[in-house]
């Protein structure tokens, strides 16, 4: 096997095959998509439902439709992938170590690398819920994973935790394939999905969304018999005497995504605590030089449409890199800053001289606003303030900025975003 | 004079749209910020539709079920006449992308379609 | 007929088995559950006590410090990791400081090594994060961690190498003894032997009850503990102890073998003997009370809670050996506390009385070392490429977060007394452990499951009985 690559892809996801076309389109033929899964798509070829592709194709596809427009284009260009392969671990100097059945546990020389591991749900452990620890709990990823991909059903009678997009989509397919979905509480006064999603999942088929509840109580020794749910209050601790109890065979939890960065962090990358994911400049580079990220290991998606745009973007300056090309950076380093309701930025620094002409910063906020203003400072002055009618947390807001505005002001220091009410 | 509140689903704005209606006459929508939400809540009112996913049984494949569409969206009230067609439906593999599996479902005039592809068993 | 009938396949359980295989005797453990090590042994503090806290003279003293001396030995034979970290019992109160030297003087006498009472500048040295309150501990250097799953499976596989066999999912319904002849009676079997050992933990006063006029009362005591991310391990290094204040017992935090941290228990006695359920106040507790004791404790980094049962006796003591009044029966009876430590000594203990009660003879052919499923992570690069040369299984990764291959979990299902199920594998190779808690694995271990047991995936369960995890396939039609 061939030990280096101009550039590795770690995931042939949707954030990982994007990646790998454009850096491909840019000039860098030797490129190499290692992906764990027997098949590429990543989490896309569970996603059987539709809503896919809207920006990026103009069409309304299903997950598999819309991965499997991605992996003709790496077919056509016939980018190598190792599949069913384990990355194990990535150097600082770039050496990634992997494992397969066929080819045993190897070592690549990459000239850059590209982080496309995608993210992983919030396991019930982690929520702290009480009670027992029966069969018939599964985050909404694996059940979804094992109605559509392996055919079979967890249960009859289920309640979901989590109003992620996650939760709501099963709570539809769980509901079409003969269950009954009895209610989805969430912990929040508002949900973590998409608007679409809540009509069509679950208003669709009158399942109720209980906002600001929670689960306080599993019962069943074997496996799951019943669930107490309580409304919590503003401490999001639940209410004494607002118990309701719910028999149920299966629970699914949607609450939340988590970047998956074992091995960004083993590599020395640096993680953002709020994101979970690499702090990345605005040519989505990571601390470390070479290794870029896109996708949901850089920060958790609500568009794979975006996904697909972000890891575009990371293959074409990854490719810049392999070949060289990449300005160094003349010192100069303008930082972004989230503020008032805006939890984060993508990225988090930008070097001017290394921008193209149009740089996406992307962001989500904390709380539910309505007819407020996204704005963007300059340093004190305010330079873009667009009026919104809902801005979400579920939902990811995008900002752009022109290099022309910050050649516009070479002493430039801050850039602030920020949620105002006028 | 009945007021009915919709939610539009076309884009992930979700606009709030609220739609005046006279017996069954539109006499105003508001709401929306671009056309596709008026479309959307004419549509949602008078003949609201839905396009269902799923999966259908496959024989002689790698994998035992293959994703499906229904090729356009069909009236929200046909969706469990044609979960019911679906569930019923077997195809043998190699199943392609795209390949129709079950045509004019439950008479809606629409087709079910495989959304992934299936290769035959070794 | 058996020669020895146990019951119940935890620690205690399994260490009597394997301590009697080494002589030529038919042995049966019957358990009630699906696996080895599905009771007290598998939700514990996972320690190696040193045995200073026990009353001098008592049985729990005495086969403590026992049991702590041989668990290397032990361990090594059986391939077990086992650590001794040393124990730290801080005290949060300056006046109750002279009780650090009463517990130092109560454990020289129980025969501990090594203890030291040591002030706050020399706490600190040796454990960085420890409380702002902590005015001084004692240091008992041979107290220890332990995997207890590994233990238990590890005495268990060797138990029936060595020709013990093994009854699972089977319940103990009546024991008595007719014409010398004990009868041990389950659901649809009469199984006889010429003694009957009982380690049922939690229900070890039901079967003494059944046979003996020297009633026990066991109260199960539920303990709620948090388990930390390996991403947080190393934030202590010994096991912290809390000295007894008049708010209570406090909490102990500790490191596990595997570099996760784990704190707790609560102590909360119940009726119900399975009633394993955490409860939100116990776990806020735990929380709370562990920074009395460690600083910043990264408790945000939970990735799973659980609670265990621990069997207490009204007389706060094991009850081991015959009753006076149902010889040929041997009790291993209130085993709460330290009973994972004790449980290599109580092992001989019992199977030395059984010796010679039967007058049993030694195995010639004893088998006494045990490898333990191989950590492909262990070798190097070259040796893990020759591993999966010869079994390609040991090149696919199925758990990623702990870096569980298939052919760990194949070795795990295939071994003697084989893993049987989800949390079977899980407590065999530690896959679906991890941070994830099984979401990405546990459809593949299922898949893996269903082929080596050779059943339908709706039979494949986390952990026996009725905890299947898939019910239907879909489109199965009504």
């Amino acid at each position: 096997m061939k030990n280096q690559y101009d550039i590795v892809i770690i995931g042939g996801g949707p954030a990982g095959l994007a990646a790998a076309v454009s850096a491909y389109d840019s000039g860098v033929r030797d490129v190499l998509i290692l992906e764990r899964d027997e098949q590429l798509g990543g989490i896309l070829n569970q996603c059987i439902h539709n809503g896919f592709g809207l920006h990026t194709f103009k069409e309304e596809l299903t997950g598999p439709e819309y991965a499997d427009r991605f992996i003709q284009q790496v077919r056509e260009r016939d980018i190598p992938c190792l599949l069913n392969t384990m990355v194990m671990d990535i150097s600082p100097d770039r050496v990634v170590t992997a494992m397969n059945r066929c080819d045993g546990m190897f070592q690549i020389q990459a000239k850059a690398v590209i982080l496309a591991m995608g993210c992983r749900e919030r396991p019930r452990g982690a929520l702290n819920i009480p009670g027992y620890r029966p069969a018939g709990i599964f985050s909404a990823g694996t059940a979804q994973r094992l109605v559509n991909i392996e055919g079979y059903m967890p249960g009859k009678e289920v309640v979901i935790l989590g109003s992620g997009d996650i939760g709501l989509i099963m709570a539809r397919r769980m509901t079409l394939e003969g269950a009954k979905v009895k209610l989805v509480a969430e912990l929040m006064p508002y949900s973590g999905g998409l608007k679409r999603n809540i009509v069509q999942c679950l208003d669709d088929y009158g399942i109720p969304l209980r906002l600001s509840h929670t689960v306080v109580d599993i019962e069943g020794k074997e496996h799951i018999t019943a669930v107490t749910i309580a409304q919590v209050g503003a401490d999001r601790k639940p209410i004494k005497g607002t118990e309701e109890r719910y028999t149920c065979d299966t629970l699914l939890l949607s609450c939340g995504l988590i970047p998956e960065n074992e091995l960004s962090t083993a590599a020395g990358v640096q993680l953002s605590p709020v994101t979970n994911g690499p702090v990345v400049n605005e040519s989505l580079e990571t601390n470390i030089p070479g290794v870029f990220a896109c996708g949901n290991v850089l920060h958790v998606h609500d568009l794979v449409d975006y996904v697909s745009e972000e890891a575009a973007k990371a293959g074409a300056v990854a490719a810049k890199y392999a070949k060289g090309e990449i300005a160094q950076a003349d010192g100069k380093e303008i930082a972004l800053h989230a503020e008032s309701g805006v939890r984060y930025t993508v990225p988090v620094t930008i070097h001017p001289d290394r921008m193209d002409d149009k740089t996406v910063v992307r962001f989500r906020v904390g709380d539910v606003y309505k007819d407020s203003f996204v704005s963007v400072y300059f340093d004190g002055e305010r330079v873009q303030h667009k009026k919104k009618r809902i801005i979400a947390p579920g939902e990811m807001e995008q900002i752009i900025l022109t290099k022309q505005s910050l050649d516009d002001h070479p002493d430039l220091q801050t850039i602030t975003i920020k949620i105002e009410a006028e | 004079m009945e007021t009915r509140e919709l939610t539009c689903i076309n884009c992930p704005m979700g606009c709030l749209l609220t739609v005046e209606m006279d017996g069954d006459t539109i006499t105003d929508i508001s709401g929306y910020t671009c056309p596709r939400g008026k479309t959307y809540a004419e549509k949602e009112v008078k003949n609201p539709t839905r396009i269902v996913t799923s999966t259908v049984k496959v024989t002689e494949g790698e994998k035992e079920r293959v994703s499906c569409k229904t090729e356009h969206d069909i009236p929200k009230d046909r969706i469990f006449d044609v979960m019911e067609a679906i569930n019923a439906a077997c195809v043998e593999a190699p199943v392609v992308i795209g390949e129709v599996l079950i045509r004019d479902v439950a008479g809606t005039g629409v087709d079910v379609v495989a959304t992934a592809h299936v290769g035959r068993k070794h | 007929m058996f020669d020895v009938i146990i019951i119940g396949a935890g620690v205690i359980g399994c260490s009597v088995a394997r301590e009697l295989s080494k002589y030529n005797a038919k042995i049966l453990v019957i358990e009630k559950n699906e696996d080895v090590c599905s009771g007290t042994s598998k939700a514990n503090s996972a320690i190696v006590h040193s045995g200073y806290d026990a009353p001098n003279g008592s049985l729990k003293a005495k086969f403590n410090v026992q049991g702590n001396r041989m668990m290397e030995a032990v361990c090594r034979e059986l391939d077990v990791p086992f650590k001794r970290i040393g124990s730290l019992t801080v005290c949060t109160e300056a006046e109750l400081l002279p009780e650090l030297d009463k517990l130092r003087e109560r454990g020289e006498k129980n025969g501990v090594e090594g203890l030291k009472v040591l002030n706050r500048e020399e706490v600190l040295a040796i454990e960085p994060h420890i409380g702002d309150e902590v005015v001084g501990a004692l240091l008992a250097p041979t107290a220890g961690i332990v995997c207890p799953f590994k233990l238990t499976v590890a005495m268990a596989e060797n138990a029936a190498v060595n020709g013990a066999e093994f009854l699972f999912d089977t319940e103990v319904k009546k024991i008595y003894c007719d014409d010398g002849v004990w009868h041990v009676v389950t659901g649809d079997h009469d199984y006889t032997a010429k003694a009957v050992v009982n380690a049922a933990g939690v229900y070890s006063d039901v079967f003494n009850n059944m046979v003996s006029e020297r009633k026990l009362h066991i109260t199960p005591r539920r303990g709620d503990y948090i388990l930390l991310d390996r991403a947080a391990g190393g934030y202590v290094r010994h096991t912290i102890f809390q000295l007894p204040t008049k708010l209570g017992k406090g909490v102990l935090v500790t490191p596990t073998v595997h570099g996760n941290t784990i704190v707790g228990p609560t102590a909360v006695d119940v009726d119900d003997k399975e009633s394993t359920a955490t409860t939100a106040d116990g776990i806020d507790s735990v929380i709370a009370k562990s920074a009395l004791s460690v600083k910043g404790l990264p408790v945000r980094q939970v990735i799973t809670s659980f609670a265990g049962l621990r069997a207490h006796e009204d007389g706060h003591e094991f009850v081991l050996g015959e009753p006076d009044d149902a010889p040929g029966f041997f009790n291993c009876a209130g085993v709460e506390s330290p009973g994972l430590s004790a449980a290599p000594a109580i092992g001989v203990y019992i199977a030395g009385q059984i010796r010679e009660k039967l007058s049993l003879t030694d195995k010639a052919d004893f088998v006494a070392e045990r490898k333990d499923i191989l950590n492909p992570a262990t070798l190097s690069l070259e040796e893990r490429n020759e591993l999966i040369r010869r079994e390609p299984a040991y090149g696919t990764i199925v758990c990623r977060c702990e870096s569980v291959t298939e052919g760990e979990i194949l070795d795990a299902i295939r071994r003697p007394v084989g893993a049987r199920s989800l949390d079977g594998v899980k407590r065999r190779t530690r896959a679906g452990m991890g941070r994830c808690q099984a979401g990405f694995c546990s459809p593949k271990v299922m898949e893996i499951l269903r082929r080596e047991l050779g059943v339908d995936l709706t039979e494949v369960t986390k952990s026996g009985g009725s905890s299947y995890i898939v019910n239907a396939r879909t489109k199965d039609g009504e």
